[in-house]
C-alpha cells in the first residue's frame, strides 16, 4: 500500500463529523477581517473608515512578489481599521466591517451553475489567482500563484493533490471532496492548464471511502487524473511526506517540491481556484469543520472569513461545560486558541473543542531511550537528541543534527512513553538556529 | 467556563507511559516465571520475591535519602531488575545472597547513575556478574539443582546435576533439544525454558515495546557464527542450536539486551548491537575459561552503546545522494 518511506504515527481518527453535511453559516454582523493573511511581505490596505464596501471589493492589496490580496467577504460599512488580537492572542492589523445585506461586486458569478470550459490561458490563471487572493489551504497559506511562476531552469512533472486529510478529527476536506467533486477536478484542469501539463495525482488516505469512491468516479470524465487510496499515516498530508508517498521522490533539505518537478496544492485550494477562475469569485470563504468529542453538535460550515469565533461556537449550541482547550487545527499541528473573540481567516479549518481532562498532558517520566520518537519522526531525525540538545543551549550541534529539517509534526512527542516535552523544545533550537544562521548570513 | 489551556501542539497523546511500558515487560516475563515455578517449586518462588522487594526497597530507599528524587519504585522498572537478576540464579542460592545482589544492581547499577534512564549497563547484569564473581560457589555452579516437576510423582529431593552449557565445554551427553525448550533442564531458574521466554518476547512485540531487532541479530548472529564453527569442526564444536537454547542466550536475547535503556535508540544501531552481542556471547563460550558468556557480551555492548548512538545514524530524510 502506498505510503511515505520512514516514521509516521496513527493517532485515534476520531473523523466525528464526516458524515456531516456542510452546512451554510449564517452572516455575521460585526466582522473583523485581518489585512494580511498569508505567509510573506504584509499586504496594504486600501479602505478607509466609513468606505461603503460590498463581497468582493478589494480591503488590502499585495504589493510584494509573495504577498496575497484580500477581498471583503460582506458588504456593510468599514466602521475602523485598527488591530484586532487572532486566535493565538497575537495583535495584527485589521478592517472592522458592519455587514448590511449582502451585496456582490459585479463581474462575480454567484450562481450555482457548474462552468466546465476554461477560457483563460496559462498566464492569465496565475494573475487571476494573484488577483483573487488564493492561498493554500493545506495551512500554510502561501500564495498559490507564487507557486504556478516555475523558476527557470526547473520543470514540473507531477501536480499532485493533496486529498490526504491525515489529521484526527478534520473532515472539511472530505466533506468537500464528496460535495464539490465536479468543481475540484475543473479547479485542477485549471491547475494542470496554468503549469501545461495532462496528468495529476490525488492523494487521499483510505479511511475515507466514500471520498475516494466518489472521486474515482469521477475521474473517469477527466483523463489524467487519477486518485491513488493511501495508507493511514500521519503526517501524510505533510508536503514532502506526501511527495514521497505518490512519486518516491525525496525534496532536499532545504528545497521547494519544485526541485523534485513537484506541485503540491489542497482540494480546498483546487476549489478556491475554480472559484476565481471560471466564477471569478475572490477567496472570501471556507469550510471548517466544528467537533470534538464532547461536542454534540458535530458541524462543517461554510463560514465567511472575519466571522468571530465566538459567534460560529453559538452557533454550533455552545461549549460543553467540561471545554479544557480550543484548537485551531488538527490536534496534531494545530494552535491552541486564546482569544475566542478573535475572528477566522482563509485557512481556519477547523475549530476542535478538547475537554479539560484531554486538554492536560500525562506526567513526565525521565527519558528511558526507548526510540520511539526516532522511528516516528518522518524526517529521519533524533528528537531525544535533538531536545538534550536544545535544552542545554547547544544549538551549533542541534543545527548538525538537522533541527532546522524539523517540520514540526509532533509525532516524536505523540509517541514518548515518557511525555518529553521533545517538540516544545526542539521548536527552540529552531528559532535559535534560524537566528544564528540569519546572524551569519549578513556578515 | 474556565480559563482555556494553551500549550504547544500535538495535544494528543499515544497511550504509551514508562509505566505501561515496565509493567508490560514484567507481564511478559510471567510465563517463564510459571516454568520456572513448575520445575524448581518454592525456592524459586521465594528467590525471586527476595530479589524484586530487594531491588524496589533499595531503589526507593537510595532516591528517597542519598539523591533526593521524586519515587519512582511504582514505574515497574525496579521489579523488572528484580526479576531478572533472580532468574539468573539456581534456585539453591541462600537468600542473603540475593539481597546483596539487588543492592549491588540497584545501587550500583542504576541510583548511582541517577536513577531510570541514566545507567549505561544493565542493572540485573551487574547484580549478576557481581554475585558470579563474589559467591562463585554458590552462583556459578557446575552442578545445578534438577528441575524437579511440582506434581512429578516422585519426589527425590535435591537432585544436581550438570547444566547443558558445562556439558558443552566439558564433554558429557547432551539432553535433547525439546528439554532445552520445555525447560526440562539444569540451570538458573528463569533461563530454562526457551519456549516461554519467546512467548514473553512475542507479547513485547505485539505489544510494541520492543521490536525484532535486537531479538534477531542477537540470535542470528550467534546461530551464524556458531553453525560456521561446527560445520569446520563438529567434533570440538556443537550443534549451534544447543548454543541458541542453553544457559542465558534466550533470556539474553529477549530481556536483557532489549533493555532500552542501555541499547541504542536507531534501528540500525540496535542491528549492530544485537550481532555484537551475539558473536561475543560465542567467543565466550566457545573460547574463554568460563562455560556462559551471556551477560559478559551483554555489558560490554552496553558501555559501545554511546559510541554506537553518535556514530551510527539515522538516514535523514532529504539528504539522499
Ligand atoms: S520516545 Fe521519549 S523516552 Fe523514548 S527515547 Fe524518545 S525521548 Fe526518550
Ligand atoms: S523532530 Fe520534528 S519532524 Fe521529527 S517527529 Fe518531532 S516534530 Fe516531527
Amino acid at each position: 500500500m502506498t505510503t511515505f518511506r520512514k516514521g509516521g504515527v496513527h493517532p485515534e481518527e476520531n473523523k466525528l463529523a464526516k458524515d456531516c453535511k456542510i452546512e451554510i453559516m449564517p452572516l455575521t454582523k460585526k466582522a473583523v477581517v485581518f489585512v494580511s493573511q498569508h505567509i510573506g511581505a504584509p499586504a496594504t490596505c486600501v479602505v478607509q473608515k466609513d468606505d461603503k464596501v460590498k463581497v468582493g471589493t478589494l480591503l488590502s492589496k499585495a504589493e510584494a512578489f509573495i504577498c496575497a490580496n484580500v477581498h471583503s467577504p460582506y458588504s456593510g460599512t468599514v466602521t475602523k481599521v485598527d488591530v484586532a488580537t487572532d486566535f493565538n492572542g497575537f495583535k495584527k492589523p485589521a478592517i472592522y466591517i458592519d455587514v448590511e445585506g449582502d451585496e456582490w461586486e459585479d463581474g462575480i458569478d454567484t450562481s450555482e451553475a457548474i462552468v466546465k470550459e476554461i477560457k483563460l490561458d496559462s498566464k492569465q490563471i496565475i494573475d487571476r489567482m494573484k488577483d483573487r487572493g488564493i492561498v493554500g489551504l493545506g495551512g500554510a497559506a502561501f500564495p498559490t500563484n507564487v507557486k504556478y511562476m516555475i523558476p527557470e531552469g526547473k520543470k514540473a512533472e507531477f501536480l499532485l493533490i493533496n486529498g490526504v486529510e491525515c489529521e484526527p478529527y478534520l473532515t472539511s476536506d472530505n466533506r468537500i471532496m464528496i460535495e464539490n467533486t465536479e468543481e475540484i477536478f475543473i479547479g485542477i484542469e485549471i491547475m494542470k492548464k496554468a503549469l501545461n501539463m495532462n496528468n495529476a495525482i490525488i492523494g487521499i488516505e483510505k479511511n475515507k471511502p466514500e471520498a475516494i469512491r466518489i472521486m474515482t468516479e469521477m475521474s473517469k470524465n477527466y483523463s489524467g487524473t487519477k486518485v491513488v487510496p493511501l495508507e493511514m499515516k500521519y503526517p501524510q498530508g505533510a508536503e514532502k511526506q506526501l511527495i514521497n508517498a505518490l512519486t518516491g521522490r525525496e525534496v532536499p533539505s532545504g528545497k521547494l517540491p519544485i526541485e523534485v518537478g513537484c506541485v503540491v496544492d489542497n482540494v480546498a485550494t483546487a476549489l478556491a481556484i475554480y472559484y476565481a477562475v471560471q466564477k471569478n469569485r475572490p477567496l472570501i470563504d471556507n469550510v471548517l469543520t466544528f467537533t470534538g468529542k464532547s461536542v454534540t453538535n458535530q458541524k462543517n460550515l461554510l463560514v465567511r472569513v472575519g466571522t468571530p469565533l465566538q459567534e460560529i461556537i453559538d452557533y454550533c449550541g455552545g461549549l460543553p461545560s467540561d471545554t479544557g482547550k480550543l484548537i485551531s487545527g488538527g490536534p496534531m499541528m494545530g494552535k491552541a486558541i486564546m482569544d475566542t473573540s478573535a475572528p477566522t481567516v482563509k485557512t481556519t479549518s477547523s475549530i476542535l473543542v478538547m475537554s479539560e481532562k484531554e486538554a492536560k498532558r500525562n506526567p513526565q517520566t525521565a527519558c528511558i531511550r526507548c526510540g520511539k520518537c526516532v522511528s516516528a519522526c518522518p524526517m529521519g531525525l533524533e528528537p531525544l537528541l535533538l531536545a538534550t540538545l536544545c535544552e542545554q543551549k547547544r544549538w551549533e550541534e542541534a543545527e548538525k543534527e538537522c533541527v532546522m529539517d524539523c517540520i514540526e509534526c509532533g509525532c516524536c512527542l505523540f509517541t514518548c512513553p515518557a511525555n518529553r516535552p521533545l517538540l516544545d523544545l526542539i521548536r527552540v533550537g529552531k528559532n535559535q538556529v534560524g537566528a544564528i544562521r540569519r546572524a551569519r548570513s549578513q556578515k | 467556563m474556565a480559563l482555556l489551556t494553551v500549550s504547544g501542539s500535538p495535544h494528543v497523546h499515544s497511550t504509551m507511559t514508562t509505566q505501561k511500558i515496565m509493567w508490560g515487560v514484567v507481564i511478559a516475563l510471567l510465563p517463564a516465571f510459571l516454568v520456572a515455578i513448575y520445575f524448581f517449586g518454592i525456592p524459586a518462588l521465594m528467590v525471586t520475591l527476595v530479589s524484586v522487594a530487594s531491588c524496589m526497597f533499595f531503589e526507593w530507599l537510595i532516591g528517597k535519602y542519598l539523591l533526593k528524587t521524586p519515587n519512582t519504585v511504582t514505574d515497574g522498572s525496579a521489579v523488572i531488575t528484580g526479576m531478572l537478576l533472580a532468574f539468573n540464579l539456581p534456585s539453591s542460592v541462600p537468600l542473603w545472597m540475593v539481597i546483596i545482589g539487588a543492592l549491588v544492581a540497584m545501587g550500583v547499577g542504576k541510583m548511582t547513575f541517577g536513577g531510570l534512564g541514566k545507567n549505561p549497563f544493565n542493572p540485573a547484569l551487574v547484580g549478576r556478574v557481581f554475585m558470579f564473581l563474589s559467591f562463585p560457589t554458590a552462583v556459578a555452579l557446575s552442578e545445578w539443582p534438577m528441575p524437579n516437576p511440582l506434581f512429578a510423582s516422585s519426589v527425590t529431593d535435591a537432585l544436581t546435576g550438570s547444566t547443558t552449557l558445562s556439558l558443552i565445554a566439558h564433554g558429557g551427553e547432551l539432553p535433547p533439544i525439546s528439554d532445552l525448550l520445555l525447560g526440562a533442564t539444569g540451570g538458573s531458574f528463569g533461563e530454562i525454558s526457551a519456549i516461554a521466554i519467546l512467548l514473553g518476547g512475542i507479547y513485547m512485540l505485539c505489544r510494541k515495546i520492543i521490536t525484532w531487532h535486537i531479538p534477531v541479530a542477537f540470535l542470528g548472529s550467534a546461530l551464524i557464527f556458531a553453525g560456521i564453527l561446527w560445520l569446520i569442526d563438529p567434533t570440538q564444536f556443537v550443534n549451534p542450536l544447543y548454543h541458541l537454547l542453553a544457559g542465558g542466550m534466550m533470556l539474553g536475547a529477549v530481556f536483557m539486551a532489549t533493555d532500552m535503556v542501555t541499547s541504542p535508540v536507531t534501528h540500525k544501531g540496535q542491528l549492530i548491537f544485537g550481532a555484537g552481542c551475539g558473536i561475543l556471547t560465542i567467543i565466550f563460550r566457545c573460547f574463554g575459561p568460563m562455560p556462559e558468556g551471556v551477560s559478559f557480551a551483554i555489558l560490554i555492548m552496553n558501555a559501545v552503546t554511546p559510541l554506537i548512538n553518535k556514530f551510527v545514524k539515522t538516514d535523514k530524510f532529504g539528504y539522499k545522494k
